[in-house]
């Protein structure tokens, strides 16, 4: 029987989500504006599934409660916004050197500082870079749709276990608070098994387990370095996630992630009612970037247009992937405005058609 | 079939509740949709708007800047989105409150006087309920049927009672729809 479709904002589907993979605990702080995801969690997973969900201090308490919990090898995540994002990155640089699995959602404002609370996508370079400190990656999914919100959540939970890495799905205020149809997987069981790493209280039979990010000795720490780089090596191989729309005959690329995106597919769309081929390029992980097939891309195309809610970031990764075979340009709004498809439509014929004609 | 719309008015009027019963009703007849609020401090006791598409197929872009309808509830909103209707397109507007008429020729236009017409249904609340009704008159991109269903979706459950004002209001608002009063 097909389930019943539901409409649903993003951050009440990202924590019904949330409930149905199986989580066993949330630890968070409201901010506007994905609050929706505490409050749909306070209301429904405790009664539901036995979930913990807590709301904590501050969030440098929320994501410190998240380096404990998963230390346990529990599912566990927490979940904010841009300037809090900004006090868990101590956290979240423990948890990478740590190698424990967690998620952390952010679903963006635009900034900097307190910023605004409208959407904004310039949270992109503390994400994939490092927000933190230290040689650590954040495994990064950026969904574009409810739906995606709601699928990326198991996805999430699944990679982090496979590498036991802290993943991060980064959203934005728009898609946190539209509504969309929805289709909801079903319940999974908050699973009973306990990974061989978690420290649960030593038994006789084994050694006993550490989790710590700390080590004094410079080639010990060394080798913890060169551990988190092989593992990051084979996400790069193995996790690179993009999607192609009408990219096959296109002269020109719009290349966005997110909501952007599905503005640029819009775009694409109003620039082929005139007569240009455009094609949109989506990362859907932003890290590991997919610099391979935009490279292979940029073989059969005039030009690429990447377009933000930012000044200019994910446009450096375009620019390493393109590597000067074609040209690269760029638009982008910032704190909180949303760029109307007519708009990137004028900006493509003004930086690119106009110029390479 | 592609309906892009905009409903916007006074925090309060009840304009993202009606874009949620459009898309919920829409839902119902599987379609595609897309409810995307205005959120924040505008809210509160400024404009508020929602976007709403509805389609048969996948909807690419939730932000838009040209609509096939536009709904206002207060004069500030019919000012910012008169000019947003697609050409051919249609602008509906609750009549009471306006001073400024709208003055575009190359578009359809149709005063709905919802609010005085709720004040006779004894419940000024479902004004928005009228508009909707003259919406669905003029653009039947979804059945009556489908809307009764998703105003049960939207309408918490303690306000069940009040199902059959709903009703009425709708069913005023095409009637309304049929014959406009001159402004």
């Amino acid at each position: 029987m097909k389930k019943e479709l539901k409409l649903m904002k993003g951050n009440e589907a990202l924590a019904e989500a949330v409930i149905l993979a199986g989580c066993d605990a949330y630890f968070g702080y409201p901010i506007t504006p994905q609050s929706e995801v505490l409050e749909y969690l306070s209301l429904e997973a405790t009664k539901r599934t036995g979930m913990v969900v807590l709301q904590a201090e501050s969030e440098v308490a929320s994501i410190n409660m998240v380096y404990g919990a998963a230390g346990t090898g529990k599912r566990v995540m927490t979940s904010s916004s841009s300037p809090g994002i900004s006090l868990m990155q101590e956290g979240i640089s423990y948890i990478a050197c740590a190698q424990l699995p967690c998620l952390i959602v952010n679903v963006q404002r635009g900034g900097p500082g307190l910023g605004t609370i409208q959407p904004g996508q310039a949270d992109y370079f503390q994400t994939v870079k490092g927000g933190g400190h230290g040689d650590y990656k954040l495994l990064t999914l950026a969904p574009s749709t409810v739906q995606e919100m709601v699928d990326f959540v198991d996805t999430a939970f699944q990679l982090a276990f496979k590498y036991r890495t802290p993943v991060m799905i980064l959203a934005d205020g728009a898609l946190g608070q539209m509504m969309e149809k929805v289709q909801l997987p079903d319940q999974k069981e908050r699973t009973k098994e306990i990974p061989a790493w978690a420290t649960v209280g030593k038994t006789k039979d084994r050694e006993r387990n550490i989790i710590t990010s700390l080590s004094l000795d410079p080639h010990v720490m060394e080798n913890v370095n060169l551990q988190l780089q092989e593992k990051y090596r084979t996400i790069e191989k193995n996790e690179v996630r993009y999607e192609m729309t009408d990219c096959e005959d296109a002269d020109y690329i719009l290349v966005a992630f997110g909501l952007v995106a599905r503005i640029c597919q819009k775009a694409a769309h109003l620039a082929r009612e005139k007569g240009i081929k455009v094609g949109v390029f989506r990362p859907i992980t932003l890290y590991p970037f997919p610099y391979e097939a935009l490279n292979k891309l940029a073989d059969n195309v005039k030009g690429f247009l990447d377009v933000e809610m930012n000044a200019g970031q994910m446009v450096e990764d375009v620019k390493l992937a393109v590597l000067g075979k074609k040209p690269v340009e760029f638009h982008g709004r910032m704190g909180g405005v949303i760029p109307s498809p007519e708009e990137i439509l004028h900006k493509l014929e003004e930086k690119l058609v106009g110029e390479l004609v | 079939m592609t309906e892009e719309i905009i409903i916007a008015g006074f925090g309060g009027q009840g304009v993202l509740s009606m874009g949620q019963i459009l898309c919920y009703s829409a839902v119902m007849e599987d379609k595609e949709v897309s409810w995307m609020p205005s959120y924040g401090p505008e809210m509160r006791g400024g404009t508020a708007n929602c976007i709403v598409i509805i389609s048969d197929e996948k909807i690419s872009s939730p932000i838009l800047t040209k609509f096939d309808t536009v709904i206002v509830l207060n004069q500030p909103s019919l000012d910012k989105f008169e000019n947003a209707v697609k050409p051919g397109g249609l602008l509906i507007y609750e009549s009471s409150a306006i001073i400024n008429p709208p003055t575009r020729t190359d578009i359809e236009i149709l005063p709905i006087d919802a609010a005085n017409e709720a004040v006779k249904l004894k419940n000024t609340k479902i004004m928005n309920m009228i508009v909707l009704g003259a919406f669905l008159k003029k653009k039947p991109i979804i059945s009556f049927e489908s809307a009764m269903k998703g105003l049960k979706k939207v309408l918490p459950e303690r306000y069940h009672n009040l199902i059959p004002l709903n009703q009425e209001a709708l069913e005023k608002g095409m009637e309304l729809a049929e014959k406009p009063v001159a402004v």
